[in-house]
């Protein structure tokens, strides 16, 4: 019995920090979701959690510096000034009316401070002549990666 | 011809199911005639499902737009690989791509099997056929590839279609799907003879035997189509990484980790006829991951960046997964006894132990990665609120279980069966221990904190030098024995054993891979807006902005930068990195330039221009490289692997595993198997 009590160590040690790692500090690591309409009624919390706001890009909104760029956030007709200070590169989806995923903090400011933002592009295809609607607007992404 | 492609569709729909009932009713009813022409009927299915793709890439290839699909995924302008490869670029498509793939191998592993495993054979065919039934439906009900566009009645006509993302037009993404699918869809094989070995009570492991060679075609065709994903994400995106823990990377590395597991552990039941159980649920969970894989890239359930278009298609997925899964844990608990193991661990050093614990991590990480990717599902579930785990989560965790693995990889190979004694572990340990201690010794007076880096070299060299030396002293042994010089005497000693040193090559691949997930933790960057002129030191090199230069042609607008580099004074060479418009579809492209080396990569994006300034992005990418060449090496081991070795090497155990006469004796149980 005495070797399965050290195979059991063994694991109990490993799983143990496993479990320890995936959950000290989870806190940081974890980004809500919310609409920007959520997102203005979440008061004084809106400060402390990092948040994931999701919304169209204002087609001429984008401006670009060195460090940093700057653009609305549009959802159900509210609006979100974003700033971008993240280190890697924008997706070259990021672009004027494409959908934007803005992942950051919201500042006291009123500005939110996005450190990652994903793009997704909206669909090139309107409606077609003669009145049948568009195929859906299946925006031919990646099969998968 | 659209009626063709849809009629072959249904039509292989139905003799899917003819397969599946002729098979297990000719099993049932022992009638020999209806398991052959349940047989049959996979053939026929694949010549179906092939009519139905031709049809397909016919229209796409031809840019016959009055087809829905073809209207997607391509325009008229796209070269012919892209349009052949847009047969897999949109939802439609790729599930008709899914159903080929698997009718092909079904036909393969009928074909090669026909006058093997006759007992269990119709259960084989059954369970493929019950997978390729639920794949065919989704094809003809649900998302068919043949919905056409009304041209002639509401419409005049289609001039041109949308056209494949130009993100895609590029070689390594047109055949990483591919590659991806080829993976996911393998696992299938193995899976079916597990369970169709299972359901008949089949002593021993001749499912183990007959499907070694396809779990690691599976595997290396994943292995392939995750490594061409991340080149093509450094190279191309121009996000300046190659892997991101998004939902979808983490779909195609779940059933990865779950391959990679079950590929170690067949070998102690093949060996030692141990941890049968395990093996089961390791090569169910891997299929049901790879079928989990596939419905996560579509369904819209995980926010992506890689977002497939959100379906409904989720239900079905789910619905067959739930079913799926019902059925494997009865067959398995049902069947419990059959898969007693017939020898006990004994040492906490020894192969069989490095063996569980590679297990037990390997499937820790999986679960991890699983538990962060549908996070968001469950906390939406549980608090009504969707929250998502970040990267840093998920390196937190997988950076210490790498490292874990990464030194199991150069000790499991070297500990003995049963026990390990001191005086081997010091004889194999000794020299690439303390080689390794002198190395971390080294870096750390250089100057290097990074605890997990520095962990990480050393374990590095450990392994490496574990491998090398093995190689070495085999090929000492056949060299003076044979008179063979060095290289033929490596060759032969590989060929003896293809399995054992393709695997330390896959191993060394793996070494090199973490050589160069290290160098990320020397990253550097910056991003400056510079005027013609400027000046910028990012690492050891200086980069000054020459002139910048506006162009377009028929395709795209494009702008770029030309920057010169030097490195401490000494010229390199100019970079231009580019930033295009495509006019078709206005989607820009950020062309990267990019200095590779094996000590580090330059690597420079134009990320607009800020008035008469060009807003620079400069990043120094120390190691990339070994990833690549890590991968090579990998894919070399595992085609050596599957190569037969010259000499036979027989197991004691392996061709007695008999239940029938070892296990109801020994153990007491109650009545003999049925069959």
């Amino acid at each position: 019995m005495k070797k399965y009590g050290k195979f059991a160590a063994l694991v109990v040690v490993i799983v143990g920090t496993l479990i320890w790692l995936a959950t000290a500090g989870i806190k940081d690591n974890q980004t809500y979701y919310k609409t920007i309409a959520e997102l203005n009624k979440m008061g004084d919390q809106a400060y402390s959690k990092r948040l994931r706001v999701g919304g169209d890009i204002s087609p001429g909104s984008i401006v670009r510096t060195a460090s940093t760029v700057q653009f609305l956030l549009v959802q159900e007709k509210l609006n979100l000034h974003v700033v971008y200070d993240g280190s890697d590169p924008l997706p070259d989806t990021f672009r004027d009316g494409s959908q934007a995923l803005a992942d950051g903090k919201m500042g006291r400011d009123g500005v939110f401070h996005a450190n990652k933002v994903q793009a997704k592009c909206a669909s090139k295809y309107e409606a077609k002549p003669g009145g049948r609607p568009a195929p859906a607007p299946v925006y031919p992404n990646k099969a998968s990666l | 011809m659209e009626n063709i492609g849809a009629l072959a569709i249904l039509l292989a729909f139905c003799l899917a199911i003819y397969a599946v009932i002729g098979s297990v009713t000719g099993k049932l009813r022992r009638n020999p005639f209806l398991i052959v022409s349940a047989e049959r009927a996979v053939y026929a299915v694949w010549f179906l499902v092939t009519v139905s793709a031709g049809v397909l890439v016919n229209a796409i290839m031809t840019g016959d737009f009055r087809f829905v699909y073809a209207a997607e995924v391509s325009n008229r302008a796209m070269p012919m690989l892209y349009k052949f490869a847009a047969w897999w670029g949109g939802q439609a498509g790729s599930l008709l791509f899914w159903s080929w793939l698997l009718s092909t191998y079904a036909a393969v592993v009928i074909f090669t099997n026909r006058r093997k495993h006759r007992e269990f054979m119709p259960y084989v065919v059954a369970i493929l056929g019950t997978v390729q039934v639920f794949f065919l439906m989704m094809n003809t009900f649900v998302v068919s590839p043949f919905e056409m566009l009304a041209v002639g009645k509401a419409i005049t006509a289609v001039p041109d279609g949308n056209g494949l993302n130009p993100l895609l037009q590029y070689p390594a993404m047109a055949i990483h799907p591919p590659m991806l699918y080829l993976g996911y869809v393998g696992f299938t094989v193995p899976f079916a003879f597990a369970m169709a070995s299972l359901i008949t009570r089949q002593p021993g492991d001749g499912w183990i035997h007959t499907t070694r060679r396809w779990t690691m075609v599976a595997w290396l065709f994943q292995s392939c189509g995750i490594v061409l994903g991340m080149a093509w994400a450094y190279h191309v995106l121009g996000w300046g990484g190659y892997w991101a823990w998004d939902a979808v990377e983490n779909a195609s590395l779940l059933p990865w980790l779950g391959g990679t597991a079950f590929l170690h552990s067949v070998m102690m039941q093949e060996k030692k006829g141990m941890m049968k159980v395990w093996n089961m649920v390791l090569v169910a969970s891997t299929f049901f991951l790879c079928i989990l894989g596939t419905f996560l890239t579509r369904s819209g359930v995980v926010n992506s960046v890689h977002a497939f278009a959100q379906s409904k298609i989720g239900n079905y997925f789910v619905g067959f997964l739930a079913i799926a899964i019902a059925a494997t844990i009865y067959l398995i608990l049902d069947r419990l006894p059959y898969l007693k193991s017939e020898a006990e661990l004994e040492s906490v050093i020894s192969r069989e132990s490095s063996f569980m614990f590679n297990n037990l991590v390997l499937l820790a990480s999986c679960f991890a990665v699983l538990w962060g990717t549908l996070f968001p599902v469950i906390t939406d579930a549980i608090q009504h609120e969707k929250i998502s785990l970040d990267a840093e989560w998920f390196n937190r965790l997988m950076i210490p279980i790498g490292l874990f693995l990464l030194v199991l990889t150069g000790v499991g190979p070297l500990f003995a069966w049963r026990r390990t004694s001191t005086d081997s572990l010091r004889r194999n340990f000794m020299w690439p221990g303390i080689a390794s201690l002198v190395l971390v010794a080294t870096l750390a007076a250089a100057g290097m904190r990074n605890f997990y880096a520095l962990i990480s070299f050393g374990f590095c060299l450990f392994v490496a030098l574990a491998i090398i030396i093995e190689f070495y002293k085999g090929t000492k042994q056949i060299a003076a024995k044979n008179e063979f010089n060095f290289a033929h005497a490596v060759v032969e000693l590989t060929h003896r054993n293809t399995r054992r040193y393709g695997g330390y090559l896959v191993h060394m691949g793996i070494v090199l891979m973490f050589v160069g997930f290290t160098g990320a933790a020397f990253n550097l960057h910056r991003s400056d807006e510079l005027k013609v002129g400027d000046s910028i030191k990012i690492g050891s090199y200086q980069l000054t902005l020459k002139s910048t230069h506006a162009g377009e042609n028929d395709n795209y607008l494009e702008q770029d930068a030309s920057v010169e580099a030097r490195k401490n004074g000494e010229f390199l060479g100019i970079l231009n990195p580019e930033e295009r418009v495509y006019k078709a579809s206005r989607q820009p492209t950020h062309e990267v330039a990019l200095r590779e080396r094996l000590n580090e990569d330059l690597y420079l994006n134009f990320a607009g221009m800020n008035g008469d300034r060009v807003v620079l992005q400069s990043y120094v990418f120390p190691l990339v490289d070994w990833i690549w060449i890590g991968a090579l090496t990998l894919i070399f081991g595992t085609l050596v692997a599957l190569v037969p070795s010259k000499v036979k090497r027989e197991y004691a155990r392996t061709q007695v595993v008999g239940i029938t006469s070892a296990v109801p004796a020994e153990a007491g149980l109650p009545g003999r198997p049925r069959k």
